[in-house]
């Protein structure tokens, strides 16, 4: 008797000379994302994470020029107004801008908040989270730009 | 056991990567468009005044600064690895190379983390 072990779809049986089952895939264009709005702003989404990525290096190159001095980081503002870096860092903002409103729409699906017992409505979920951005950013930019 | 029909239950190495996704698609939401605006277009374009380079210098000296902003670097590469390698893998279909590609994704992070580390607390 041959011995079957487990069986998962689209998996051969151990033992078996054929596969017992076979799982029909339907071949998927690599372009299935420009077909509809809603795929593609799903894409852009996934893709805002290159721009985070952007981000982190842009900014320890930031940290590097100041650690070596006034001069160095004068010529990184400079090497950052050139027009190829300044186009990267709008299109990174605004997949950035993308990343942060997709983000906080999305948190009422990913996080349940209770208040007295009784769920919080997704909207003030979602307006907490906005709120919250608001304020952080204000903080960074005072920090940055009238206190320093 | 996952049974024919059933989905599998995620790995705790899955579970962790979901988790470090959603810490850093945090962080990076609250902080990073504002230094992208202010560093990487008003202060080169002249828009506004970008800091002192004393002042900035003294900012980023302190041992709290430097280890908020590790954090937010880390945090932001580690939720870049998944986004990433969850696009290559579905939306160009490379599923038969999602262990190199999770590796390799994983790998700039390890990399970019010890370059944060060294600039950031060297």
């Amino acid at each position: 008797m041959t011995r079957v072990g487990a069986t998962r779809v689209g998996a051969t049986r151990v033992g078996a000379t054929q596969p017992s089952t076979t799982r029909y895939r339907q071949p998927v264009s690599l372009f299935w994302w420009t077909k509809r709005r809603s795929y593609l702003v799903f894409v852009l989404r996934e893709l805002s994470s290159v721009a985070v990525a952007w981000f982190v290096v842009h900014f320890l190159l930031l940290v590097t020029a100041v650690h070596d001095g006034p001069a160095a980081y004068r010529a990184f503002l400079d090497w950052s107004a050139t027009p190829l870096v300044l186009v990267v860092d709008l299109v990174a903002l605004a997949f950035v801008v993308l990343h942060a409103v997709t983000w906080f729409t999305l948190a009422p699906k990913a996080i349940v908040v209770r208040m007295q017992g009784r769920p919080v409505p997704p909207r003030a979920v979602a307006a907490g989270h906005f709120g919250a951005w608001v304020v952080v950013s204000a903080i960074v930019a005072w920090v940055l730009v009238v206190m320093l | 056991m996952a049974g024919p029909g059933r989905t599998a239950r995620p790995s705790r190495a899955e579970a962790a990567a979901w988790l470090m996704f959603s810490a850093g698609g945090m962080v990076s939401a609250l902080l990073v468009p504002v230094l992208v605006l202010l560093f990487g277009v008003l202060f080169p374009l002249g828009v506004l005044a970008p800091p002192d380079h004393a002042g900035l210098a003294a900012l980023l000296a302190h041992p709290l600064v430097r280890i908020l902003l590790l954090g937010l670097c880390v945090l932001a590469l580690l939720h870049w690895a998944h986004r990433f390698r969850y696009t290559l893998v579905d939306g160009l279909q490379l599923g038969r190379m999602r262990g190199p590609i999770s590796a390799l994704c994983y790998a700039a992070v390890l990399a970019g983390s010890v370059w944060a580390a060294v600039v950031l607390l060297g």
